[in-house]
């Protein structure tokens, strides 16, 4: 409890005591976390550059797209929204792995969240700052978008999605900010880092440390804060998402106007948000060797709740389509129809439900414990599969008004153009990029939050390897 | 005279304001297409006033005439609220509707809009396999309960006094979600640059005509509500050959076709059992249809003096 990071003895001189001594532990940890701070090296440079390539060539797509309009996507009269909303969709539904993660399991007081919550609030502010601007990207007037400020209207879900996402952007950020203050005070010490920073650095992490030295008091503070930001933000995510289900629900057209769309979405946010963060584990852990810290256990827990949400989302999607289809009113028809056989989407519908929904569920019920590869393919295939779930929720309805376009000899469809992947791409290689530079600028392990569990907890509620147990326990004794 | 001096101050304000006066050169309409022209001259005006107070202007090479109040420019306040006291209505008669495009063509021209997209769109319906096929022109509903204004981000869409719904292209940020919103499908966008005829880009941009486009926004049917102030029809209504689409304000209980024969509203609504299309859905359009009945019709006039020579028949 008292082993907080601690600062330089020169701090003390405002008449403060001087904090406890750091631990080997703490040392230990900080250590190794630490080696991810290097400067980008050999394969990190080839990546860096890679995404900023890709980057580059979807910043050239935009700009075309600006000089001749949204002619250059697939996007027509009827097929009005496309892959850009549908991966607004996706990426705010990714951004719920922080909330689920971070603050559901710090009420519930689950102590393996630890070494996992930097991860997952980092996920959730990086897929709101790529999804949001996607509603950008799809505007026919990006340079009018002062009007949602000077004309809003409160009647329109869009300002209801502008509202709560901004809340949510700012919630998250200060949530992941406040909870890597003692971090950033360890980081400020430089000390057991392994790294040598620069003056630059070292101030930054100074200034964001706020001067937290690890007392008491501010541990008070500090819980106090995270602990009310916790319950905030829970809110605030379901609102977020039920929000943007509401841009559907909100309208009169077959597929869209369900009363099930809030919960709907919700539920499937969360579920592509928490295999986001299997994902995102699975790949640090490989790349920095972070095995100590997020051990099988992790990987079995997430993996776990990630059953809980494809069940759920199997059950939403069953209710959804059950009752359309039974109910079988005839634009409804149309568009079931559409959906589960005669077109291109039927393939695409029920290979959703097999490799998306029902392939998961199986891989995550295995009984294997010795490796997380059954837990990393299901995640893989959740991804997938809610982005093309996404697709299927948006662009059939699109295609079905309710007066058939089929009568006045229109044949309406919809495919994605080249212009449309690229920005996608760059959409997902920014998101990449932003957590790969988060990860060379903050340890992606909480530091604070990992020493703490194990001093006060243990290494096994904590899900860390034991071996840093016989650390703590030197010390601590 | 201090009131008339008053007003040509406050008019001139108004042209100073960025309106340029074309429209009293008779600008606005020279994009009206030759045989609309033909028809909506040989159509009597929609019943009310067509002769009103005459108001100075400022045109744009700076000469001040004397123009139609109605066809002065407007303060913007005044596109949004609409033709004091008017409900403009329409009624289709799906039963003498031939199917011809005449009006889509004449909504084409009078719009200047561009092949890829129809204001007012012809579908060939058929309820049932056992009932008989037939026409269904379809131009906005200008709902009273419109889904499109309510789910508007900036209030670019709206709905005015006089019932039309208009759209203002210089406030559209172009999300679209009124696109998404429509049930009937009516609303189109501008997804490359526009290519106005000359003519078009010359006159001042008003919602009520929705010209000149400009990309990255949402247009659909307006009503035409600039020809009804001048007591005119619609393109669409005047160019009819069959005369089926009917136009007129609800408040007066009269309706007119391009034949000329002005019926009480309320009458033909009734005895013609006139409906609304999915009215189920609470939208209240503004347009009704005459159920397809009898539809044994003599083929049309179309000589030239009404239709000019560019009619075709697709079907």
């Amino acid at each position: 409890m008292v082993n907080g990071p601690s600062v330089p003895s020169a701090s003390s001189a405002d008449g403060t005591p001087p904090p406890a001594p750091e631990s080997a532990l703490a040392r230990h940890i900080t250590t190794e976390i630490g080696t991810t701070l290097a400067l980008p090296r050999g394969g990190e440079r080839l990546w860096i550059l890679f995404l900023l390539l890709v980057i580059t060539a979807g910043a050239a797509a935009y700009i075309m797209q600006l000089i001749y309009g949204l002619s250059v996507t697939g996007m027509r009269d009827y097929v009005s929204w496309g892959v850009y909303m549908t991966n607004f969709v996706f990426f705010i539904g990714v951004s719920h792995a922080g909330t689920l993660i971070s603050a559901i399991l710090r009420v519930t007081n689950a102590e393996w969240r630890r070494p996992i919550t930097r991860m997952a609030e980092g996920i959730t502010v990086f897929a709101l700052l790529v999804g949001a601007p996607m509603v950008i990207v799809d505007m026919g007037r990006p340079d009018r978008l002062q009007h949602v400020i000077l004309y809003g209207r409160l009647n329109s879900p869009i300002l209801w999605d502008v509202l709560s996402v901004t809340t949510y952007i700012t919630g998250s950020f200060l949530y992941l900010y406040v909870a890597s203050i003692p971090d950033f005070a360890i980081l400020a010490r430089q000390g057991s880092t392994g790294n040598t920073f620069s003056v630059l650095r070292l101030r930054i992490y100074n200034f964001f440390s706020l001067g937290y030295r690890g007392t008491p008091q501010q541990k008070h503070h500090l819980e106090r804060a995270l602990g009310t930001m916790a319950v905030v933000i829970i809110p605030v995510a379901v609102s977020v998402h039920t929000v943007v289900s509401w841009v559907f629900g909100m309208t009169l057209r077959p597929g869209w106007h369900s009363t099930i769309f809030g919960p709907y979405f919700v539920i499937g946010a969360i579920f592509s948000g928490t295999a986001g963060i299997v994902l995102a584990m699975a790949v640090f852990r490989r790349v920095y060797g972070l095995e100590k810290y997020l051990t099988n256990r992790h990987f079995r827990y997430l993996g776990t709740l990630l059953l809980v949400f494809n069940i759920l989302y199997i059950y939403f999607t069953l209710s959804e389509y059950l009752t359309t289809w039974y109910g079988g009113e005839s634009v409804d028809m149309r568009l079931v129809d559409m959906l589960m056989g005669a077109s291109h989407f039927g393939p695409l519908f029920w290979g959703t439900i097999v490799f998306g929904l029902f392939v998961p569920a199986i891989l995550l019920v295995l009984p294997i414990k010795k490796t997380i590869a059954p837990i990393v393919i299901a995640a893989i295939l959740v991804n997938i599969g809610m982005w093309v779930k996404r697709y299927l929720i948006i662009i059939p309805t699109m295609l079905t008004p309710f007066i058939d376009p089929k009568a006045a000899g229109a044949t309406p469809s919809y495919i994605p153009t080249f212009v449309e992947w690229m920005i996608t791409a760059a959409a997902f290689a920014f998101f990449l990029l932003l957590f790969t530079m988060f990860a060379k600028f903050l340890p992606i392990i909480s530091i604070w939050e990992t020493v703490e569990g194990v001093e006060t907890l243990g290494a096994e509620r904590t899900g860390v390897s034991p071996e840093l147990q016989k650390l703590a326990g030197k010390e601590i004794q | 005279m201090s009131n008339d001096r008053r007003d040509f101050i406050k008019n001139s304000l108004i042209v100073l304001g960025g309106a340029v006066a074309a429209k009293a050169t008779g600008g606005a309409f020279a994009a009206v297409p030759a045989p609309a022209d033909a028809a909506s001259a040989s159509a009597p005006p929609v019943p009310g006033p067509s002769s009103g107070p005459m108001v100075p202007a400022l045109t744009a090479d700076g000469r001040l005439v004397q123009v139609h109040a109605s066809a002065a420019p407007k303060p913007a306040l005044a596109v949004r609220q609409g033709i004091p006291g008017r409900k403009w209505v329409m009624v289709i008669d799906l039963a003498s509707c031939d199917g011809c495009r005449t009006c889509t063509r004449a909504c084409g021209k009078m719009h200047a809009i561009p092949g890829d997209r129809e204001w007012i769109r012809v579908f060939k319906m058929q309820d049932s396999p056992e009932t008989a096929p037939y026409f269904f022109p379809r131009p906005c509903f200008h709902c009273d309960n419109p889904p499109c204004t309510r789910v508007c981000p900036v209030d670019a869409t709206f709905k005015r006094q006089d019932g039309t719904v208009l759209i203002d292209n210089e406030r559209c940020i172009g999300c679209r979600f009124c696109m998404a919103a429509c049930p009937y499908s009516v609303r189109v966008f501008n997804w490359s640059r526009p290519h106005d005829p000359p003519e078009v880009l010359t006159e001042p941009y008003s919602p009520e005509h929705g010209t000149p486009r400009r990309i990255g926004t949402v247009e659909k049917c307006d009503f035409c509500p600039d020809m009804a102030e001048q007591g005119m029809l619609p393109a669409c209504a005047a160019a009819c050959p069959m005369a089926v689409i009917y136009f007129g304000d609800q408040n007066e209980d009269a309706v007119t076709n391009s034949k000329g024969e002005t019926v009480r509203l309320s009458t033909l609504l009734t005895d013609r059992a006139g409906y609304q299309y999915m009215e189920e859905l609470g939208t209240k359009p503004r347009v009704y249809y005459l159920p397809p009945k009898n539809r044994m019709y003599a083929p049309p006039d179309r000589t030239a003096a009404v239709l000019g020579h560019d009619v075709m028949r697709r079907r």
